[in-house]
């Protein structure tokens, strides 16, 4: 990026909270905001005029659909401008990248499959009509006149809808191995060249009919399963990449802002308050406090003078501060971090889908029926002709329409049924998983809370303590201060001269006497395990206020909840003893670990499924993406690092933790369902196989045993919703 | 055996019309966001004038 760009372009009331700077792109004036709490036309219309209304928004228009907002702007604004603008509407947003969103590839396919879907829905309508007159009794010239228009609307409608199937099973088979696609496209080949061929003879059974509705509702699983795995696809890229790979070099008493990557050791970095340190390093100069709550779980801020050792990752809380880098790039506790993710993947058990192990059972078995009853037939009677019509006859039968329909159709019900709830499944297979699991290990900072400090004592104080507490935490847009500022409601005292010493804490004076607010040892006080912030009025004892994480909503409802449905839940959290003891009980989880390291989760995970047990981890942090992979099936909410949110299947756009339990319970069913369509087709197959094997199958109980059998799926299905 | 002449073409083109219009449907994005669509005909925000 050019010089002419403004530096920094974030409201002074974000520093303190945003710990990544999105600079304001010059070419691309789209914005893409993820909305997870709008829910209806009110929404809409409240949204779309709170962004019109905003200077530099050209157009923006709401997608409630995908839960997101589309907004063309002028160049220079940026989704941290108008996240605000939202919060105040009383909407919570999310950036989305913009870049991934462009979506026109995804796009594109989905409209050639619903293109497909639509040419053979329209084919197999009319040939279905002209098959009915044909089941109706007409006969001679009238039947052969209708097969033949038949054929010459099946043939180009599957020449066409039918490619999908065709390009798949040709990929199969050039590796040697069979897939779905392969019985699907000898069945749909076979239907239509034995169909031809009577045809051209006057025979009596053609199966153009059921070619094509073969053809349709397989398509409509399809369609349903690119559905869903578009979305989540592009819900994952769009959570994309918000750290700013950039640092503020120093040289030669001159700052220049330059990409990570050039960073070299003995660089002089500047790291501004709210600002994220690029590389590993040491402070040469400056005094502030560092936030290491994503790197390492604890919430107490620690403090920085020259000469501590830091790690990339770690929040710049009040001071700036010049460090030299030690370690850049690859060596950075950041990228080693990283090797525990890929660690952690390599030994992940490799799951098989319910679907891919109905297919493998169920491919062989199609091929050996109907080659048995060729062969049989053709030994029988000795005439090509009626053993190959009873073989198409038998593929048709047994080709898995409603197997093709039956986990599509159950994943597309159940994952729109958590979109809705607010959670976003970006695996596969993640539904199948989560309904195994047995147990619940939470992280605690960032994830059962909410990573904002919260006021716990206001009792202690006199309401002039209070009003100068007020006007003294003003002054500083440390995440203390501000919750203090936020939490007392009282007029503000008269301070001036209000000075921030940063890394200490901010001092002024009140009618003459010198007061200060600010870190135990500046104040003389002594710090206890609770993180707290001191306030001394002259020469009076010190008095501290005390905070505490505030909790998630819906913490202690999932956390009940999931004990309730005889679930194990744990709490592993980076944290000091004191506060997650206390954490635990407030939320009565009775198993928990403090001071767990990234390996101690990824070994405490990986013991817990040695045990047999299947793990749910939910966690937000650097430090957990270890465990996230290393877990059966992992969760993070949104608000959480890009490296966590890759690392998980499921990702809860919301703030509210309590659609966690509902995951669980609506996973079971939709493997219960998933269970009970593979069950209903059997069944059908059971019945309608017999009948093609003996030769008794006309083109009638072809369709309706296909269209039976696909509609139940679907239905049963729907019950979900 | 006449009647067929004609209205089997007429069924063709029937559902060869609603092929169309469906294929036209997709062209022009109407399945992009099917929820909010239908929300937004609530919206009275418009109901003097089109939207500029």
């Amino acid at each position: 990026m050019g010089g002419e760009t403004p530096s920094i372009a974030v409201c002074p009331g974000c520093v303190g909270l945003s710990d990544t700077v999105v600079e304001p792109d010059m070419k691309d004036a789209q914005i893409a905001l993820s909305l997870p709490t709008i829910h209806c036309q009110g929404c809409i219309s409240a949204v779309e005029r709170g962004l019109n209304a905003h200077p530099g928004v050209r157009n923006a228009r709401v997608n409630l659909t995908l839960k997101r907002a589309m907004i063309e702007a002028e160049p220079g604004l940026g989704a941290g401008d108008l996240i605000p603008v939202l919060e105040g509407l009383g909407f919570e947003a999310h950036e989305l990248d913009s870049g991934a969103l462009s979506v026109t590839g995804t796009d594109k396919a989905g409209r050639e499959l619903l293109m497909r879907l639509a040419v053979a829905g329209f084919a197999m309508m009319n040939v279905m009509l002209l098959s009915v007159s044909v089941w109706a009794g007409a006969t001679d010239a009238t039947r052969d006149l209708f097969h033949w228009i038949s054929a010459a609307i099946a043939i180009p409608a599957i020449g066409f809808s039918a490619q999908p199937f065709f390009r798949n099973a040709w990929a199969a088979l050039s590796v040697r191995r069979l897939n779905m696609d392969v019985p699907i496209t000898l069945a749909i080949v076979l239907a239509l060249i034995t169909s031809l061929w009577e045809t051209s003879l006057s025979g009596e059974h053609a199966y153009f009919d059921a070619a094509l509705a073969l053809t349709f509702f397989l398509l409509a699983g399809r369609y349903l399963d690119f559905r869903t795995r578009a979305i989540a696809r592009s819900a994952a890229s769009e959570l994309a990449a918000l750290e700013v790979p950039r640092a503020i070099r120093v040289r030669d008493a001159e700052e220049q802002e330059v990409a990570v990557a050039e960073l070299a050791i003995g660089d002089l970095v500047l790291v501004r308050p709210g600002g994220r340190m690029p590389v590993d390093g040491e402070i040469v100069t400056g005094c502030s406090e560092l936030d290491r709550s994503l790197l390492t779980g604890e919430t107490l801020p620690l403090f920085a003078e020259p000469g501590l050792a830091v790690s990339a990752g770690e929040v710049n809380l009040t001071g700036p501060l010049t460090i030299r880098a030690t370690a850049v790039g690859q060596d950075t506790s950041l990228h080693r971090m990283a090797d525990l993710v890929a660690i952690a993947e390599s030994g992940r058990s490799r799951y098989t889908s319910l679907a891919d192990r109905a297919a493998r059972l169920y491919a062989p078995g199609v091929h050996i029926l109907s080659a048995f009853s060729f062969l049989g037939w053709l030994v029988w009677t000795g005439d090509m002709r009626v053993a190959l019509n009873i073989a198409a006859a038998v593929l048709i039968i047994t080709c898995p329409c409603a197997l093709g329909l039956a986990v599509p159709a159950v994943t597309t019900a159940a994952s729109g049924r958590l979109f809705r709830r607010g959670m976003l499944i970006k695996h596969a297979t993640a539904l199948e998983r989560l309904a195994e699991v047995d147990t619940v290990v939470f992280d605690k900072t960032g994830t059962l809370t909410v990573g904002v400090p919260e006021l716990t004592n206001m009792d202690g104080f006199s309401p002039d303590e209070l009003s100068i507490a007020r006007a003294l935490a003003q002054g500083s847009s440390h995440p203390l201060a501000v919750s203090l500022g936020k939490a007392l409601n009282v007029e503000m005292a008269e301070v001036s001269e209000i000075k921030e010493k940063p890394g200490f804490g901010i001092e002024g004076l009140c009618l003459g006497v010198r007061v200060r607010l600010g870190r135990a040892s500046w104040v003389g006080a002594e710090q206890g395990e609770e993180t707290a912030t001191w306030l001394r009025v002259g020469d009076e004892v010190a008095k501290a206020f005390y905070f505490s994480d505030a909790l998630r909503p819906g913490a202690s409802e999932v956390v009940e909840a999931l004990k309730q449905a005889g679930k194990k839940v744990l709490l592993l959290s980076g944290d000091t003893k004191g506060a997650v003891g206390a954490m635990a009980v407030r939320l009565g989880i009775e198993d928990w670990q403090a001071g767990a390291l990234p390996e101690d989760k990824v070994a405490r995970i990986a013991a817990l499924a040695g045990q047999g047990h299947k793990v749910l981890m939910v966690g937000d942090g650097l430090n957990d993406t270890g465990a996230l992979t290393s877990a059966h099936v992992s969760i993070s909410p949104a608000s959480a690092l890009d490296a966590a949110r890759v690392a998980s299947d499921i990702v809860l756009l919301g703030q509210d933790l309590a659609p966690i339990a509902d995951a669980c319970d609506i996973a079971v069913r939709a493997t219960l369902r998933i269970r009970e369509n593979f069950s209903i087709a059997t069944v059908y197959n059971l019945i309608a196989v017999p009948l093609a094997v003996a030769g008794l199958a006309t083109p009638l109980i072809a369709a309706l045993a296909m269209s039976a059998s696909s509609i139940t799926v679907s239905l049963n299905a729907l019950r979900l919703r | 055996m006449q009647v067929l002449s004609y209205l089997i073409p007429i069924s063709l083109i029937l559902g060869a019309v609603g092929l169309v219009g469906f294929i036209y449907t997709v062209r022009s994005n109407q399945y992009d966001d099917p929820e909010g669509d239908s929300r937004r005909i609530l919206s009275d925000e418009w109901d003097d004038h089109p939207k500029p």
